[in-house]
Protein backbone atom coordinates (compact mmCIF):
# COMPACT_ATOMS: atom_id res chain seq x y z
CA UNK A 1 0.00 0.00 0.00
CA UNK A 2 1.94 3.54 -1.37
CA UNK A 3 1.71 5.86 1.24
CA UNK A 4 2.20 9.26 0.34
CA UNK A 5 3.90 11.74 2.91
CA UNK A 6 1.21 14.83 1.96
CA UNK A 7 1.58 18.18 4.52
CA UNK A 8 -1.66 17.05 6.15
CA UNK A 9 -0.05 13.76 7.30
CA UNK A 10 3.18 15.47 8.29
CA UNK A 11 1.08 18.12 10.07
CA UNK A 12 -1.35 15.47 11.93
CA UNK A 13 1.90 13.31 12.93
CA UNK A 14 3.58 16.27 14.47
CA UNK A 15 0.66 17.79 16.01
CA UNK A 16 0.21 14.71 17.58
CA UNK A 17 3.35 13.92 18.79
CA UNK A 18 3.91 17.49 20.55
CA UNK A 19 0.06 17.15 22.09
CA UNK A 20 1.61 14.07 24.18
CA UNK A 21 1.51 13.73 27.51
CA UNK A 22 3.79 12.42 30.38
CA UNK A 23 1.33 10.66 31.64
CA UNK A 24 -1.57 9.31 29.59
CA UNK A 25 -3.79 6.52 30.11
CA UNK A 26 -4.42 3.60 27.74
CA UNK A 27 -7.40 1.70 26.13
CA UNK A 28 -8.36 -0.75 28.69
CA UNK A 29 -8.66 1.93 31.48
CA UNK A 30 -10.27 4.23 28.84
CA UNK A 31 -12.71 1.28 28.20
CA UNK A 32 -13.19 1.16 32.51
CA UNK A 33 -14.10 4.98 32.55
CA UNK A 34 -16.12 5.18 29.26
CA UNK A 35 -19.76 4.46 30.17
CA UNK A 36 -19.67 7.02 32.63
CA UNK A 37 -18.24 9.59 30.71
CA UNK A 38 -20.77 8.76 27.97
CA UNK A 39 -23.50 9.04 30.54
CA UNK A 40 -22.11 12.39 31.92
CA UNK A 41 -22.11 13.41 28.37
CA UNK A 42 -25.40 13.11 27.68
CA UNK A 43 -27.09 13.91 30.22
CA UNK A 44 -25.17 17.31 29.46
CA UNK A 45 -22.89 17.53 31.96
CA UNK A 46 -18.65 18.53 31.73
CA UNK A 47 -17.57 14.93 31.83
CA UNK A 48 -14.17 16.38 30.00
CA UNK A 49 -13.44 17.83 33.36
CA UNK A 50 -14.88 15.21 35.21
CA UNK A 51 -12.66 12.38 33.87
CA UNK A 52 -9.72 14.66 32.04
CA UNK A 53 -7.48 11.56 31.06
CA UNK A 54 -10.65 9.99 29.67
CA UNK A 55 -11.18 12.88 27.45
CA UNK A 56 -7.48 13.29 27.00
CA UNK A 57 -7.41 9.52 25.60
CA UNK A 58 -10.37 9.53 23.77
CA UNK A 59 -8.46 12.96 21.67
CA UNK A 60 -5.28 10.83 20.85
CA UNK A 61 -6.72 7.53 20.33
CA UNK A 62 -8.76 6.97 17.21
CA UNK A 63 -10.34 3.48 18.06
CA UNK A 64 -11.79 4.03 21.32
CA UNK A 65 -13.00 7.75 19.87
CA UNK A 66 -14.49 5.64 16.74
CA UNK A 67 -16.41 3.55 19.64
CA UNK A 68 -17.63 5.79 22.02
CA UNK A 69 -19.09 7.78 19.46
CA UNK A 70 -21.08 5.09 18.19
CA UNK A 71 -21.86 4.08 21.77
CA UNK A 72 -23.32 7.80 22.37
CA UNK A 73 -25.70 7.10 19.42
CA UNK A 74 -26.73 3.74 20.77
CA UNK A 75 -27.21 5.43 23.54
CA UNK A 76 -29.63 8.13 22.42
CA UNK A 77 -31.19 5.41 20.15
CA UNK A 78 -31.95 3.40 23.08
CA UNK A 79 -32.51 6.27 25.40
CA UNK A 80 -35.92 5.95 27.40
CA UNK A 81 -36.22 2.81 27.65
CA UNK A 82 -33.32 2.78 30.32
CA UNK A 83 -34.33 2.35 33.80
CA UNK A 84 -32.64 3.79 37.08
CA UNK A 85 -29.47 3.03 38.55
CA UNK B 1 -37.57 -15.62 12.50
CA UNK B 2 -39.07 -17.19 15.26
CA UNK B 3 -37.41 -15.81 17.72
CA UNK B 4 -37.42 -12.15 16.13
CA UNK B 5 -41.18 -12.18 15.85
CA UNK B 6 -41.07 -13.60 19.65
CA UNK B 7 -39.24 -11.14 20.45
CA UNK B 8 -40.88 -8.08 18.51
CA UNK B 9 -45.05 -9.55 20.38
CA UNK B 10 -43.91 -11.32 22.92
CA UNK B 11 -43.17 -10.77 26.56
CA UNK B 12 -42.44 -6.79 27.72
CA UNK B 13 -38.96 -5.95 28.62
CA UNK B 14 -38.93 -5.67 32.40
CA UNK B 15 -37.16 -2.66 33.60
CA UNK B 16 -34.69 -3.63 36.10
CA UNK B 17 -32.27 -1.20 38.70
CA UNK B 18 -28.46 -1.74 38.43
CA UNK B 19 -28.91 -4.55 41.66
CA UNK B 20 -31.31 -6.26 39.83
CA UNK B 21 -29.87 -7.06 36.38
CA UNK B 22 -26.86 -8.23 38.14
CA UNK B 23 -28.89 -10.46 40.68
CA UNK B 24 -31.10 -11.64 37.55
CA UNK B 25 -27.69 -12.08 35.22
CA UNK B 26 -26.13 -13.57 37.98
CA UNK B 27 -28.70 -16.42 38.49
CA UNK B 28 -29.01 -17.00 34.56
CA UNK B 29 -32.88 -15.86 34.52
CA UNK B 30 -33.66 -16.66 31.20
CA UNK B 31 -35.96 -13.72 30.97
CA UNK B 32 -33.19 -11.60 32.18
CA UNK B 33 -30.51 -12.70 29.50
CA UNK B 34 -33.83 -12.24 27.00
CA UNK B 35 -34.27 -8.58 27.62
CA UNK B 36 -30.29 -8.16 27.80
CA UNK B 37 -30.13 -9.69 24.37
CA UNK B 38 -33.12 -7.54 23.30
CA UNK B 39 -31.50 -3.98 24.98
CA UNK B 40 -27.89 -4.81 22.98
CA UNK B 41 -29.56 -5.67 19.47
CA UNK B 42 -31.48 -2.33 19.78
CA UNK B 43 -27.88 -0.64 19.78
CA UNK B 44 -25.71 -2.59 18.03
CA UNK B 45 -28.15 -2.30 15.26
CA UNK B 46 -27.28 1.43 14.97
CA UNK B 47 -23.65 0.69 14.96
CA UNK B 48 -24.28 -1.67 12.36
CA UNK B 49 -26.46 -0.09 9.72
CA UNK B 50 -24.09 2.85 10.05
CA UNK B 51 -20.56 0.37 9.36
CA UNK B 52 -22.01 -2.75 7.23
CA UNK B 53 -25.72 -2.03 6.54
CA UNK B 54 -25.65 -4.86 4.07
CA UNK B 55 -25.14 -7.91 6.84
CA UNK B 56 -26.74 -5.34 10.12
CA UNK B 57 -29.35 -8.12 10.53
CA UNK B 58 -27.06 -10.98 10.84
CA UNK B 59 -24.02 -9.43 12.57
CA UNK B 60 -26.01 -7.71 15.01
CA UNK B 61 -27.39 -11.37 16.22
CA UNK B 62 -23.85 -12.94 16.12
CA UNK B 63 -22.20 -9.87 18.15
CA UNK B 64 -25.32 -9.52 20.73
CA UNK B 65 -24.24 -13.25 21.90
CA UNK B 66 -20.80 -12.53 22.03
CA UNK B 67 -21.73 -9.36 24.12
CA UNK B 68 -23.89 -11.47 26.17
CA UNK B 69 -21.15 -14.23 27.00
CA UNK B 70 -18.70 -11.46 28.00
CA UNK B 71 -21.55 -9.38 30.09
CA UNK B 72 -22.24 -12.38 32.15
CA UNK B 73 -18.43 -13.12 32.57
CA UNK B 74 -17.60 -9.51 33.80
CA UNK B 75 -20.79 -9.26 36.16
CA UNK B 76 -17.92 -8.92 38.84
CA UNK B 77 -16.12 -5.75 37.19
CA UNK B 78 -19.85 -3.88 37.14
CA UNK B 79 -18.96 -1.31 39.81
CA UNK B 80 -22.47 0.44 39.42
CA UNK B 81 -20.67 3.67 38.45
CA UNK B 82 -23.68 3.99 35.16
CA UNK B 83 -26.29 2.35 34.49
CA UNK B 84 -26.21 -1.28 34.19
CA UNK B 85 -27.25 -1.22 30.59
CA UNK B 86 -25.00 1.47 29.31
CA UNK B 87 -22.41 -0.47 30.98
CA UNK B 88 -23.62 -3.47 28.79
CA UNK B 89 -23.96 -1.43 25.73
CA UNK B 90 -19.80 -0.61 25.62
CA UNK B 91 -19.09 -3.99 25.62
CA UNK B 92 -21.49 -4.71 22.36
CA UNK B 93 -19.85 -1.93 20.72
CA UNK B 94 -15.89 -3.60 21.42
CA UNK B 95 -17.07 -6.65 20.18
CA UNK B 96 -18.95 -5.05 16.76
CA UNK B 97 -15.96 -2.68 16.45
CA UNK B 98 -13.30 -5.40 17.06
CA UNK B 99 -14.99 -7.67 14.57
CA UNK B 100 -15.48 -5.21 12.23
CA UNK B 101 -11.63 -3.70 12.08
CA UNK B 102 -10.73 -7.65 11.96
CA UNK B 103 -12.91 -8.36 8.53
CA UNK B 104 -12.27 -4.77 7.03
CA UNK B 105 -8.55 -5.27 7.41
CA UNK B 106 -7.96 -9.54 7.46
CA UNK B 107 -6.42 -9.03 3.65
CA UNK B 108 -3.83 -6.69 5.06
CA UNK B 109 -0.30 -7.78 5.90
CA UNK B 110 1.91 -5.40 8.59
CA UNK B 111 5.16 -5.95 6.40
CA UNK B 112 3.25 -5.12 3.05
CA UNK B 113 1.73 -2.14 4.68
CA UNK B 114 5.07 -0.67 6.28
CA UNK B 115 6.96 -1.99 3.37
CA UNK B 116 6.83 1.42 1.58
CA UNK B 117 9.04 3.16 4.08
CA UNK B 118 7.75 6.82 3.08
CA UNK B 119 10.44 8.35 5.90
CA UNK B 120 13.31 6.65 4.25
CA UNK B 121 15.12 7.31 1.48
CA UNK B 122 13.92 11.14 2.99
CA UNK B 123 17.11 13.23 3.34
CA UNK B 124 17.21 15.62 6.00
CA UNK B 125 16.62 18.42 3.64
CA UNK B 126 13.24 16.76 3.09
CA UNK B 127 11.62 15.47 -0.07
CA UNK B 128 10.18 18.28 -2.43
CA UNK B 129 7.52 16.30 -3.20
CA UNK B 130 6.29 16.14 0.38
CA UNK B 131 5.81 19.49 1.11
CA UNK B 132 6.09 23.73 -0.17
CA UNK B 133 7.70 25.41 2.34
CA UNK B 134 11.15 25.38 3.59
CA UNK B 135 10.07 24.71 7.43
CA UNK B 136 7.87 22.01 5.93
CA UNK B 137 10.58 19.72 4.14
CA UNK B 138 12.68 20.57 7.36
CA UNK B 139 9.49 19.28 9.55
CA UNK B 140 9.60 15.94 7.36
CA UNK B 141 13.03 15.18 7.38
CA UNK B 142 13.78 16.13 11.54
CA UNK B 143 11.03 13.76 11.84
CA UNK B 144 12.76 11.38 9.90
CA UNK B 145 15.79 11.43 11.32
CA UNK B 146 14.03 11.25 15.11
CA UNK B 147 12.06 8.36 14.15
CA UNK B 148 15.48 6.68 12.96
CA UNK B 149 17.22 7.81 16.01
CA UNK B 150 14.82 7.52 18.81
CA UNK B 151 12.68 5.05 18.41
CA UNK B 152 12.68 1.23 18.20
CA UNK B 153 11.99 -0.68 14.82
CA UNK B 154 8.74 -1.76 16.37
CA UNK B 155 7.82 1.22 17.59
CA UNK B 156 8.62 2.98 14.51
CA UNK B 157 6.19 -0.19 13.15
CA UNK B 158 3.22 0.59 14.64
CA UNK B 159 3.60 4.82 14.23
CA UNK B 160 4.04 4.38 10.62
CA UNK B 161 0.83 1.50 10.23
CA UNK B 162 -1.39 3.56 12.85
CA UNK B 163 -0.63 7.47 12.04
CA UNK B 164 0.19 6.83 8.45
CA UNK B 165 -1.65 3.85 6.98
CA UNK B 166 -4.53 4.14 9.36
CA UNK B 167 -4.95 0.86 10.29
CA UNK B 168 -6.59 0.68 13.89
CA UNK B 169 -4.18 -0.44 17.17
CA UNK B 170 -6.34 -3.48 17.45
CA UNK B 171 -5.19 -5.01 13.86
CA UNK B 172 -1.29 -3.25 14.52
CA UNK B 173 -1.64 -5.33 17.75
CA UNK B 174 -3.20 -8.69 16.55
CA UNK B 175 -0.19 -8.44 14.43
CA UNK B 176 2.79 -7.77 16.70
CA UNK B 177 1.20 -10.41 18.87
CA UNK B 178 0.57 -8.00 21.49
CA UNK B 179 -2.84 -5.97 22.41
CA UNK B 180 -4.68 -2.87 21.93
CA UNK B 181 -3.49 -1.41 25.45
CA UNK B 182 -0.09 -2.37 24.89
CA UNK B 183 0.47 -0.86 21.52
CA UNK B 184 -1.30 2.37 22.48
CA UNK B 185 1.47 2.45 25.36
CA UNK B 186 3.99 1.35 23.27
CA UNK B 187 3.26 4.31 20.78
CA UNK B 188 2.76 6.73 23.64
CA UNK B 189 6.29 6.00 24.35
CA UNK B 190 7.06 6.58 20.72
CA UNK B 191 5.98 9.76 20.25
CA UNK B 192 7.07 11.22 23.91
CA UNK B 193 10.81 10.14 22.85
CA UNK B 194 9.80 12.06 19.29
CA UNK B 195 8.42 14.84 21.40
CA UNK B 196 11.64 15.11 23.63
CA UNK B 197 13.90 14.87 20.67
CA UNK B 198 12.32 18.15 18.86
CA UNK B 199 12.10 20.04 22.04
CA UNK B 200 16.15 19.42 23.05
CA UNK B 201 16.48 20.87 19.36
CA UNK B 202 15.12 23.76 20.27
CA UNK B 203 12.21 23.45 18.43
CA UNK B 204 8.36 23.99 18.85
CA UNK B 205 5.24 23.09 16.60
CA UNK B 206 4.68 26.38 15.85
CA UNK B 207 8.33 26.53 14.43
CA UNK B 208 8.14 23.38 12.32
CA UNK B 209 4.62 24.19 10.95
CA UNK B 210 4.71 28.19 10.15
CA UNK B 211 7.12 29.72 8.01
Amino acid sequence: MRMKLTRTVIKAILEAVFATQPVEIGCDECFEQVHRFAEMELAGEDAASALPLVQSHLERCRDCREEFEMLLAALRAVAGNNSPK
Amino acid sequence: MFERLRRRFGRRPKRRSNAEWVRDLAAADSHAITDLRAELLRGVRIVLRRRAPAKAEDLAEDFVQEAVLKILDSLDSFRGDSRFMTWAQTIVVRVAFTELRRKRWENVSLDGLVDERPFEGLDAAGDAAVSETLSERNAAGLLRELMQSELTEKQRTAIEAVMLHGMPIDEVARRMDSNRNALYKLLHDARKRLKEGFEARGLTLEQLLDD
